[in-house]
């Protein structure tokens, strides 16, 4: 555990002694404050005309925070690429591999320790935009329980595009390609299920249970499906199983 | 300590290190010697645990490394070629997470990098970057990295190579000064290291064991015949003729003169000390004896002759200069 906990450690602080913690932070939460931003004009004007009619009154989770959680999803595709193309590939181009795998560190150690890095990164990005629904709370009357489910839900998934990114990271040693595949993958598992109304209803099953963001939708609305989290979950497992299955085989190739 | 037995490790169809074995014992220093691509990484990267082998098996301080990974990983210090420093970090931050992942206790790890970076000479460099460090440095760095376990075996690939000359002299003291409480593998190219630093000597080419000695054996087993070098002052015309007419000598040759002083290469049978006969003879002809020493094949030469198939003594001969 302690060895887990000292490459996570290590992982992190990389983000930090380089510019790019701080870009990918920093990008997010400008991203994320533009589509706060908008949106939040939008809801204002939306309300204020559903408010001239009797009764009427908008939905602040349905209409402001699950649109930006959708928002965010697709903002990730862009980002997280820049916080796992480097995790294995960086350490493959300087040699610092050769490190990890002579020390009396196991694969999944180092792996999990990475993947756990990363992650605790995408939670500080994610943990920024707490601020912007925070604000919502001391002026309108969101209800708390589908914030934190959709939270939730993007921790879930954020760690689903990292296992796939750490995967692809470990079996390059440019972080160009490894960058770029990541992205390409990522996008690929958003528009997998785009094609799902003209194709049969069984291949629309499929392609809707591939894509990671379709699962996501569920969690916008504040509902905590068991059939999402052992989908994310797997994809999270079978991400670091291959990983570890990579890093295996690099090692026999030398 | 360490038992490598018929190790062979193929990348696709290139094969890097062939049915390779040798053992070394507690507290030796033994020098790992080829050229480039021999196989003296491939053979290291092995020992380490760092890739494993196609074939035969490596044991360092009882565990087998691929049995055992861990456990044989906890005895063993590595210096890769390139030091495997991370560019961002301080050298104590480095350092500091090297000794955690090397398992070193908690309670122990900050005098523990402190000890290391005072015995590789690195105190004055502990705040900068690793990656802001002269080539010197860095190898220092990453011998503090390998050191940081007290591990039972030091494996060092190239810990010279890219050090100016003082470094390389700081170097091998410090590495001559491990060996006893360790078991050390170090490769070089460099022949002189060898014989300077080393005890045993395996020499690899094309990923086959070549040959495996001290470097004095080594050095003596491949003369053929002694040689003693000759230096006269003012010698007579038939010099040559007189020392040859010496009984046991079997080749005079004149190496070089300089005005009156003539250098003769004296070859005489193996075994016979022919030196007192030689010194008498030019002595009593009233010739000034200026030098005489026997002449060695040097490592360079036997490495050579090891290493390439071409009339290898030939080659070697030439190449021996007074």
């Amino acid at each position: 555990m302690s060895n887990i906990l000292a490459i996570a450690q290590k992982e992190l602080k990389g983000y930090f002694a380089t510019p790019i913690g701080y870009i990918v932070i920093g990008m997010f939460a400008l991203l994320w404050g533009w589509f706060y931003y908008v949106m939040l004009i939008i809801f204002n004007q939306q309300s204020l005309q559903l408010g001239g009619l009797e009764g009427g009154n908008a939905d602040i989770n349905s209409q402001l925070i699950r649109p930006l959680f959708l928002n965010a999803s697709v903002i990730l595709l862009f980002v997280l690429p820049l916080v796992t193309m480097r995790i294995y590939s960086e350490e493959k181009r300087s040699g610092t591999i050769e490190l990890l795998l002579t020390s009396p560190l196991t694969d999944v150690q180092i792996i999990i320790g990475k993947f756990l890095g990363a992650m605790t990164l995408y939670a500080a990005m994610l943990a920024i935009t707490a601020i912007h629904v925070g604000l919502l709370f001391s002026y309108g009357n969101p209800e708390w329980r589908v914030v934190v489910i959709g939270y939730l839900g993007l921790l879930l998934m954020g760690g689903c595009f990292i296992s796939v990114g750490l995967l692809i990271s470990s079996m390059t040693k440019n972080q160009i390609v490894s960058g770029m595949i990541t992205f390409a993958v990522f996008l690929m598992l958003w528009v997998i299920n785009w094609p799902a109304s003209f194709v049969g209803p069984n291949t629309q099953n499929i392609l809707n249970y591939l894509s990671i963001t379709e699962h996501f939708d569920d969690f916008t609305k504040g509902i905590l499906d068991t059939k999402h989290l052992v989908y994310y979950f797997s994809v999270m497992a079978f991400g670091l199983f291959l990983t570890a299955r990579s890093v295996d085989t690099e090692r026999w190739k030398g | 300590m360490i038992e490598v037995q018929h190790l062979t490790k193929r990348y696709g169809p290139v094969t890097a290190v062939d049915d390779i074995s040798f053992t070394v014992e507690r507290g030796e220093i033994l020098g790992f010697l080829g050229p480039n691509g021999a196989g003296k990484t491939t053979t290291m990267r092995v020992l380490t645990g760092y890739m494993p082998p196609t074939g035969g098996k490596a044991i360092v301080a009882g565990y087998d490394v691929f049995e055992q990974p861990i456990e044989a990983k906890r005895r063993i210090g590595y210096l890769p070629e390139t030091p495997p420093l991370y560019p961002d970090m301080t050298v104590r931050e480095y350092l500091s997470f090297v000794a955690k992942i090397k398992g070193v206790a908690r309670a122990e790890r900050k005098a523990r990098v402190e000890e290391m970076m005072r015995k590789t000479h690195i105190l004055d460099v502990a705040h900068r970057h690793c990656g802001k460090l002269s080539k010197g440095y860095r190898q220092r760095v990453g011998l503090a990295q390998a050191l940081m376990h007290n591990p039972d075996v030091l494996i060092l690939d190239e810990p010279t190579a890219g050090l100016d000359p003082k470094q390389i002299i700081e170097t091998r003291q410090l590495i001559r000064g491990l060996a006893g409480d360790h078991t050390i593998i170090l490769s070089t190219h460099i022949l002189p290291e060898v014989s300077q630093t080393c005890q045993r000597v395996v020499i690899i080419n094309r990923g086959k064991v070549v040959a495996v000695d001290t470097p004095d054996n080594l050095t003596s087993r491949l003369r053929g015949s002694e040689t003693m070098y000759l230096q006269v002052d003012a010698a007579g015309a038939d010099a040559a003729s007189v020392l040859q007419r010496i009984s046991g000598v079997t080749r005079v040759a004149a190496a070089d003169s300089k005005q009156h002083v003539v250098g003769y290469e004296v070859d005489s049978e193996t075994g016979r000390d022919v030196r007192r006969e030689l010194a008498a003879a030019v002595v009593s002809r009233g010739w000034g004896l200026l030098e005489m020493r026997p002449m060695r094949m040097s490592l360079e030469e036997i490495f050579l002759h090891v290493t390439t198939e071409e009339e290898p003594h030939a080659a070697a001969a030439e190449e021996v200069v007074p």
